[in-house]
């Protein structure tokens, strides 16, 4: 090991033949969006052989000081030391031709071009005008062998899966002669068994000398990972501090600001009448596949219901049908001991139900309409936001302000475009707007995927609270840990059949896994 | 009636649907609708009759026609490229603008006499072969050879050099190819002009040589909508654009000309001077232009056809996604 580093220092130079980054420096980094102060004299910096962690919550300004550092913005004050010696990156060029690399959270890949011709993209060929993708596949499989990566250079990219459209990226960066790696929430899209193989190639490459940038809100990742650990919080640094010092406890409420609550308290509540009822309820999937097939169940009030599966196996079909947007092939939909089955998603709203669907981008607001319009989006056509034809925008605006504050919105103003918020606020709009109505029963798929923390804990709280006030609530989810936190009674949806419903005490991590794996319990498991 | 007579008229006239559909292409390629494709032909056969009358050099209007055109395709790009506005508006609005700017400045062209044309000859040797070379290697226009060069050319252009692999990145996935260094708003006004050139060409073909003259705004007849057909009939491929360039240059002169004898193989010819017939064959190319939109602009459709992926959307920096 030490005869390892020795050799390391002497030649200065990375398995891939680039001379490695010391160190990088950003010092008072300041960059101001209209309305927002997205990093406010940040300091921030990496040396060679270490992780360094970049920690926040949504909008917390992580991306901003990165996409500075690989020159896609221009900081508005600051100024970034490469190696001790002032450097200005005005480009991704510039950036490039520093050796820092980005691998950014959508991956910049075209799916239509091979990973040969994704790597040689922008690169001056040695062959002037006509490509050298030959010799660029040589180069990629070398690099690959470095890390062990199993890369084809001549398959097409949309061919690959995820993880290994990850290896393109940093193969891509590698070919470039990155020494320092710009990891942009490289886990978010990766199976738990990718997030493993992609530790061990990152330990892999902070040995070999690289510096490399970790950039997640996962706190179990960043204490696994990183070295050292630095946390941004309203585009302002709260501290750096290495990792070993630290716990996910401290990151947390340094992230969000406050004492953060992983295990909200249920209360205990006694559950009332069915509230929602689903007898044999079948429908069509997008690919006219069966969707649903004779789904029954029912939701009491003062009940949560966690619908747990892996995803795509009828999640989607099922919330659809029940919120009015899918047609049902065969059975009945009660809301209140009325049949609802097919209903209009207008007429489901008069009845109070409300719906917080999955895609809260495409199906849970309107990205040109602001926060105000889209607060009023299931009741604009009611008393007291409409009267004869005509919106009453005094009235539009007070119930906004008021939502806004009570569910703690965080926007410039609620004349704000949606499109312009980050995702969890987006998603507090949606809930304010679906929950304030104080509904019977809600419908919520996915509420917090994609969410941080903080967004998170507050999407949960309010669905115990809804809870708490007698709503039904069935929460369709693809986090275990979600479902175990929040249902009073779990159901496994598999190949759109409900394979068992649970009590909350009997609902194991193993029987669950089981189920959503289609083993029905009292079977063995498949050799 | 002659069918190599009518093949052989047909590649010309098909030359005409080539330029103007090998440019669309390009354009789109890189990720830009241009729907002015009528306006910039109109505006390249317009100035090309008129320079050529005023110098009596073919040449120099064949030149002119493509930087005129190239000079106008400059204006949608600067709406969809930098003020990121709607490619389809824009585009249409540059047929209206071309348009009228062919007929203001046209005006009274068609009296103006004749003027001298390109050059046709034969090419030794492959005129010899039977049949083909009659079709494609006899008295055509040099612009009809230009056109079998350009087939190649583009396709090798596209898929085997350093440019093309950046033109496929910047229409495909632009936000990819802007992090890698590649400037996505040069590349595309530089493709909407190479768009605009070659309609422009097109539009010269036709006053210069196919058939040649001034006659408003007859003088294209629809043939840009038709090359924005064929863009998605081919499947953004130049070597399919130039089989649907041909085949429907050929369908054009076959229409025309199979109203005109008494009998067809043998038979009555239920066409011959009959206007009804006539008039429907001659909306058939149109109607098949309509029908190739309406699938191409379902999304689902696109996406298996192969359209490019960033195609009508305006590239904004710092955007999320695509």
């Amino acid at each position: 090991m030490g005869a390892q580093d020795g050799a390391m220092t002497d030649s200065n130079k990375l398995p891939s033949g680039q001379t490695r980054i010391d160190s990088i420096e950003m010092r008072g980094i300041t960059k101001r969006f209209p309305g927002v102060l997205a990093s406010d004299h940040v300091d921030f910096d990496v040396k060679s052989g270490e992780v360094h962690a970049l920690l926040g919550e949504n909008g917390a300004g992580k991306s901003t000081l990165m996409k500075i550092l690989y020159g896609m913005y221009h900081p508005d004050e600051g100024q970034i030391f490469l190696n001790g010696k002032p450097v200005s990156i005005a480009s991704p060029t510039d950036a490039i031709n520093h050796g820092i690399g980005m691998i950014h959270q959508h991956f910049m890949l075209v799916p239509t071009l091979t990973v040969a011709e994704n790597v040689a993209l922008g690169l001056p060929s040695s062959r002037g005008p006509l490509t050298d993708l030959d010799r660029v596949s040589k180069r990629i499989v070398e690099l690959a062998g470095i890390y062990g990566l199993k890369i084809d250079p001549d398959a097409y990219v949309w061919q690959l899966s995820v993880g290994q459209q990850q290896r393109v990226e940093i193969i891509k960066a590698l070919y470039r002669g990155a020494a320092l790696l710009i990891l942009d929430e490289p886990t978010a899209v990766l199976t738990p068994q990718e997030v493993d193989e992609f530790f061990v190639i990152m330990h892999q490459m902070v040995k070999d000398g690289y510096a490399l940038i970790f950039i997640s809100h996962k706190l179990h990742e960043v204490v696994e990972i990183s070295n050292r650990v630095t946390v941004l919080r309203n585009g302002k640094k709260i501290g750096t501090r290495p990792t070993s010092e630290t716990t996910k406890q401290d990151l947390a409420n340094w992230m969000v600001g406050r004492e953060v609550d992983f295990a909200p308290d249920r209360g205990n509540i006694q559950r009332g009448e069915v509230r929602l009822k689903l007898e044999q309820v079948s429908c069509g999937s997008d690919r006219g596949t069966p969707g649903l097939r004779e789904v029954s169940l029912e939701i009491h009030s003062g009940e949560i219901l966690g619908i747990a599966g892996v995803s795509g196996n009828g999640q989607r079909e099922l919330a659809e049908t029940i919120a009015g947007l899918r047609k049902t092939t065969g059975g009945h939909i009660y809301l209140e001991e009325k049949d609802v089955t097919n209903f209009a998603p207008g007429d489901l709203t008069e009845r109070m139900l409300s719906y917080i669907p999955e895609e809260r981008m495409r199906d849970g607001m309107i990205k040109d309409f602001t926060v105000a319009e889209n607060m009023i989006l299931r009741e604009h056509h009611k008393m007291p936001f409409s009267a004869s034809g005509f919106l009453k925008l005094k009235n539009i605006s007070t119930h906004s302000e008021k939502l806004i504050a009570q569910f703690h919105v965080k926007t410039p103003s609620q004349e704000t475009l949606a499109k312009n918020l980050s995702g969890g606020n987006i998603q507090k709009i949606v809930l304010a707007r679906e929950i304030s109505r104080n509904p019977r029963a809600i419908i919520a798929a996915q509420p917090t995927r994609g969410l941080d923390i903080g967004a998170t804990e507050y999407v949960r709280e309010q669905l115990l609270d809804q809870r708490k006030r007698g709503a039904a609530v069935m929460l369709i989810s693809e986090d275990l840990d979600e479902i175990l936190a929040l249902s009073d009674r779990v159901a496994v949806i598999y190949e759109g059949k409900i394979m068992d419903i649970l009590s909350r005490q009997n609902a194991t991590r193993e029987r669950l896994g089981l189920l959503m794996a289609g083993v029905q319990s009292g079977e063995k498991t498949p050799a | 009636m002659d069918f190599t007579i009518i093949l052989q008229a047909g590649i010309a006239s098909g030359t005409v649907l080539l330029f103007a559909t090998i440019g669309e292409l390009f354009s789109e390629r890189a990720g830009v609708l241009n729907l002015g494709v009528e306006g910039m032909m109109l505006v390249g056969a317009m100035s090309a009759f008129s320079t050529t009358i005023a110098t009596g050099n073919p040449w120099l209007g064949v030149m002119t026609a493509m930087l005129f055109a190239g000079i106008i395709s400059q204006i949608h790009a600067y709406i969809v490229i930098t003020l990121q506005a709607d490619q389809v508006v824009s585009g249409l609005s540059l047929t209206f603008l071309g348009t009228g700017i062919s007929l203001v400045l046209g005006e009274g062209l068609s009296k103006a006499g004749t003027v001298s044309l390109l050059p046709n000859f034969s090419i030794p040797l492959l005129a010899q072969i039977p049949i083909l070379g009659k079709i494609f290697f006899t008295d055509q226009s040099i612009l009809v050879y230009v056109g079998y060069l350009l087939v190649p050319l583009a396709w090798f252009y596209i898929n085997r050099t350093r440019p093309g692999l950046h033109l496929r990145a910047v229409g495909e996935y632009p936000s990819a190819a802007d992090a890698l260094g590649i400037n996505v708003f040069r590349m595309r006004y530089f493709y909407v002009f190479v768009g605009g050139m070659l309609a422009g060409l097109a539009g010269a073909t036709i006053s210069l040589a196919v058939s040649p003259g001034w006659f408003s705004e007859l003088t294209t007849g629809g043939q840009g909508w038709i090359a924005i057909g064929l863009v998605i009939f081919a499947q953004w491929d130049p070597i399919r654009a130039a089989v649907g360039a041909y085949a429907f240059g050929a369908l054009r002169r076959l229409i025309l000309d199979i109203q005109g004898p008494l009998l067809l193989l043998g038979f009555d010819n239920p066409f011959y001077y009959n206007p009804y017939l006539g008039f429907f064959l001659q909306m058939l190319p149109y109607l098949f232009t309509v029908v190739v939109l309406v699938i191409g602009s379902r999304e689902a459709m696109r996406k298996r056809i192969g359209a490019p992926a960033a195609l009508g959307n305006p590239y904004i920096r710092g955007e999320r996604g695509k």
